[in-house]
C-alpha cells in the first residue's frame, strides 16, 4: 500500500474530543479516524460517518439461510427420499421451520461475522499500524491525514490549540500487511536508542 | 430547554372520549337486547370477557413495563414515565369492571362460558373432576380478588413512589435510598406478576374456556400478546403528547428504542405462539389438537392466518429497518395494527372456544372494545393532567435526556 503523513493528537477528555472534532472539521482538516479504547456514543455521528450497510447484508445472509433451508429440506423429504414420519404431509411446513430458523441464524452470524472482519480488516496475522499504544487503554487518539495542500506544523499547533495532550507526525503505512509489527516497532527503537 | 410540566387535555380529545365510552354503553346495551337471551348470552358473555380481558391485561402491562424498568435500574425511559404510569392508573376503573363481568359469570352459571361451572358435568367426568380444586367458583374467585386487588394495591403504591420527589430537588444520598426503595417495590409486584399474568390467571380467566384442554405456554403466550399491546399503547400516548407539543426531553432516540421493544416483543409472541402449535400439530394427540381443531381448519382458520400476519409478518418486514422505528407516521401506523392484532388474537382465544361453529364478530364486539378504548383514553387523560408530566427530580432523568441508541 502506500505511506503517508499524519498528525496524531490524543486527548483524555470526551467533552473535549468532541468539541476538537468539531473544529477540527469546520477547520477543513482530514481526519483519518478516531481511535477509542471503548464504543463512544455519538462519535459516528459527530465525524459524520454514514450508517454501517452490516445490517442490510445480514439480512440479505439470513435470507439465504431461510430459502437454503427450504429448499435443501423441501426437495429431500418431498421428491428425494419421501419418509412417512407418523401419517404427516411430506410438505410438512411447521416441522421444517425450527430448521429454517436455525440456518438464518447460522448463515447471518457467521456471514456478518466475516463481512465486520472484511470491513474493519481484521484477520488472523493481518498487521495495522497503531497510531499510538494507549489508543487501546485510557487515550483518544485522534489521526489528521496530511494533504499536499496545508503543512503538518500548522496542523499540529492547531490540534494542540483544541486540548490535544500530545501531538506527534508519524509516517505510517495505511493499508494492512502479513507478518510482525516491524514496522510499528521503528519509532521505539529510535526512541531508545536517543535516550542511551 | 423550557419545559411544558401540566397536560391539558385538549377539548376535542375529550369529547372523542366521552363519545367513544357513549358508544361503548349503547352497545351494551343494544347487545344485551339482541344477544343477551339467544343461546344463553353466549355471544354477549364472550365479548364482555374478552374485551374485559384484554383492555385489563393491556393496562397492566403498562405498569409491569414500568416495573421492569425501574428494577432493571433503566434509566432511558424516565422522560415519558409519567404516560405509562397514567395509563396503568385503568388497571382500577377496568380491573373493576372485568372483575364485575367475572362474578356476573360465576354467579350467574354460565356453563355454556365456563363448562367447569356446571355440577353436572363435573360430576360425571373424571379430568373435571381432577381438576375441580382449582376449577372451582370459590379458587376462581379468591383469586380474581387478589389478582386484581394486589394489582391496584401495588400500582397505587409505585405510582405514589414516583411521585413523591416532585415538590422538591433530593441529594445524591436520598436519590440512592429514592432508587433501592422503588426497586424493592418493582420487584415486589414484579413477583405477584409473574404469579399472576405469567402463570395462574391466564389460566383460570381463559383456558379454562376449555376446561379439558391445558398447554404449559398459555400464559407466557397471554403475557407476550399482551406486552406487545401494551407498549403500542404507551408508544401512541408518547406519539399523541409529542404532537401537541409536550415530552420536551423525549425525541427519535426513545421512539427508536419503543419501536425495537415492539419489534422484539412481537418475535417473541411468535416464539411462543409457534412453540405451542408445533408441538401440539408434532405430536398430534387428539386431546391436545381439539384446541387447534376450531381455528386452524375450522371457522377460525382465517383469524388464525389474519392473526399471524398482523402480529408476525407485519413487523418483522416493517420493522426491521433501522429509519421505519424513527418514523413517527410507521410507528403510528404499527402500534395501531398491533393493537388491533392482539385484540383480534384474545379474540380466537375467548371465541374460538365458546362458538365454535362460525365467527360471529360484529359492530357489537367492536362497540364494546370502542368503550373500553373511551375509558382507557379518559382516565390515562385526566391521570396526566393531575401530576407534573416530568420527574424533573428523578435521579436518572440526565440519563434519560442524553439518551443515545
Amino acid at each position: 500500500m502506500s505511506i503517508k503523513k499524519f498528525v496524531v493528537g490524543c486527548f483524555t477528555d470526551e467533552q473535549v474530543l468532541f468539541s476538537a472534532i468539531k473544529k477540527v472539521r469546520s477547520s477543513g482538516y482530514k481526519i483519518h479516524d478516531v481511535y477509542t479504547p471503548m464504543p463512544i456514543h455519538g462519535l459516528d455521528k459527530a465525524l459524520g460517518l454514514r450508517d454501517t450497510s452490516l445490517h442490510t447484508a445480514g439480512f440479505i445472509y439470513g435470507i439465504t439461510g431461510t430459502l437454503t433451508a427450504l429448499c435443501g429440506i423441501g426437495w429431500i423429504f418431498t421428491s428425494d427420499w419421501p419418509l412417512n414420519f407418523g401419517g404427516k404431509p411430506h410438505f410438512s411446513l411447521p416441522a421444517w421451520i425450527p430448521i429454517m430458523f436455525e440456518l438464518t441464524v447460522l448463515f447471518s452470524a457467521v456471514g456478518m461475522t466475516l463481512t465486520f472482519c472484511y470491513l474493519c480488516q481484521v484477520a488472523p496475522f493481518v498487521k495495522k499500524h497503531h497510531f499510538h499504544p494507549r489508543a487501546t487503554d485510557d487515550l483518544f487518539v485522534m489521526v489528521l491525514e496530511c494533504t499536499p495542500k496545508n503543512n503538518e506544523a500548522d496542523m499540529s499547533s492547531f490540534l494542540g490549540g483544541t486540548g490535544a495532550i500530545e501531538v506527534n507526525v508519524q509516517e505510517a503505512e495505511t493499508g494492512w500487511w502479513l507478518g510482525t509489527y516491524d514496522k510499528d516497532r521503528k519509532p521505539f527503537e529510535k526512541k531508545k536508542a536517543s535516550l542511551a | 430547554m423550557s419545559i411544558r410540566e401540566n397536560f391539558e387535555t385538549p377539548s376535542r380529545f375529550k369529547t372523542w372520549s366521552y363519545a367513544l365510552m357513549g358508544v361503548g354503553a349503547l352497545s351494551l346495551i343494544v347487545g344485551y337486547i339482541l344477544y343477551g337471551n339467544v343461546d344463553h348470552g353466549t355471544h354477549f358473555w364472550s365479548a364482555l370477557l374478552h374485551n374485559g380481558v384484554y383492555f385489563l391485561l393491556v393496562v397492566n402491562a403498562a405498569m409491569f413495563f414500568f416495573a421492569a424498568s425501574s428494577l432493571a435500574w433503566g434509566g432511558w425511559q424516565i422522560s415519558f414515565r409519567r404516560v405509562t404510569e397514567a395509563i396503568s392508573a385503568s388497571v382500577i376503573p377496568i380491573g373493576a369492571i372485568t372483575f364485575v363481568i367475572l362474578l356476573a359469570l360465576v354467579f350467574g352459571h354460565k356453563s355454556n362460558i365456563y363448562e367447569w361451572l356446571d355440577r353436572d358435568i363435573v360430576k360425571n367426568d373424571e379430568v373435571l373432576k381432577g381438576k375441580s380444586s382449582f376449577l372451582s367458583p370459590t379458587f376462581f374467585i379468591a383469586w380474581s380478588v387478589l389478582t386484581i386487588g394486589l394489582w391496584t394495591i401495588f400500582g397505587i403504591k409505585l405510582r405514589g413512589i414516583s411521585r413523591e420527589i416532585d415538590n422538591a430537588p433530593i441529594t445524591i444520598e436520598e436519590g440512592k435510598k429514592y432508587i433501592f426503595k422503588s426497586t424493592i417495590w418493582s420487584a415486589v409486584y414484579i413477583v405477584w406478576f409473574t404469579l399472576t399474568v405469567a402463570s395462574v390467571t391466564p389460566w383460570l380467566w381463559l383456558m379454562s374456556l376449555n376446561a379439558h384442554w391445558f398447554s404449559t405456554m398459555y400464559s407466557w403466550y397471554t403475557f407476550a400478546s399482551s406486552f406487545v399491546a401494551g407498549i403500542a399503547l404507551i408508544t401512541l400516548f408518547v406519539i399523541y403528547l409529542k404532537n401537541l407539543g409536550y415530552l420536551e426531553y423525549t425525541n427519535d432516540e426513545h421512539l427508536h428504542d419503543l419501536g425495537k421493544y415492539q419489534f422484539a416483543f412481537s418475535i417473541f409472541w411468535t416464539y411462543v405462539w409457534f412453540a405451542q402449535f408445533m408441538l401440539i400439530w408434532y405430536g398430534n394427540i387428539s386431546e391436545e389438537t381439539i384446541y387447534f381443531k376450531t381455528r386452524f381448519e375450522g371457522a377460525y382458520e382465517g383469524l388464525f392466518y389474519l392473526n399471524l400476519t398482523i402480529n408476525f409478518l407485519a413487523p418483522i418486514l416493517i420493522y426491521m429497518s433501522r429509519p421505519s422505528k424513527r418514523n413517527y407516521a410507521t410507528v403510528t401506523f404499527m402500534s395501531v395494527a398491533l393493537l388491533f392484532g392482539h385484540w383480534i388474537d384474545f379474540y380466537q382465544m375467548v371465541f374460538g372456544s365458546t362458538m365454535k361453529d362460525h365467527v360471529p364478530m360484529n359492530l357489537f364486539d367492536f362497540g364494546i372494545a370502542a368503550g373500553f378504548v373511551g375509558l382507557i383514553m379518559w382516565n390515562t387523560a385526566r391521570v396526566l393532567g393531575k401530576y407534573p408530566l416530568i420527574p424533573k427530580n428523578h435521579p436518572f432523568l440526565k440519563e434519560s435526556i442524553i439518551h443515545y441508541t
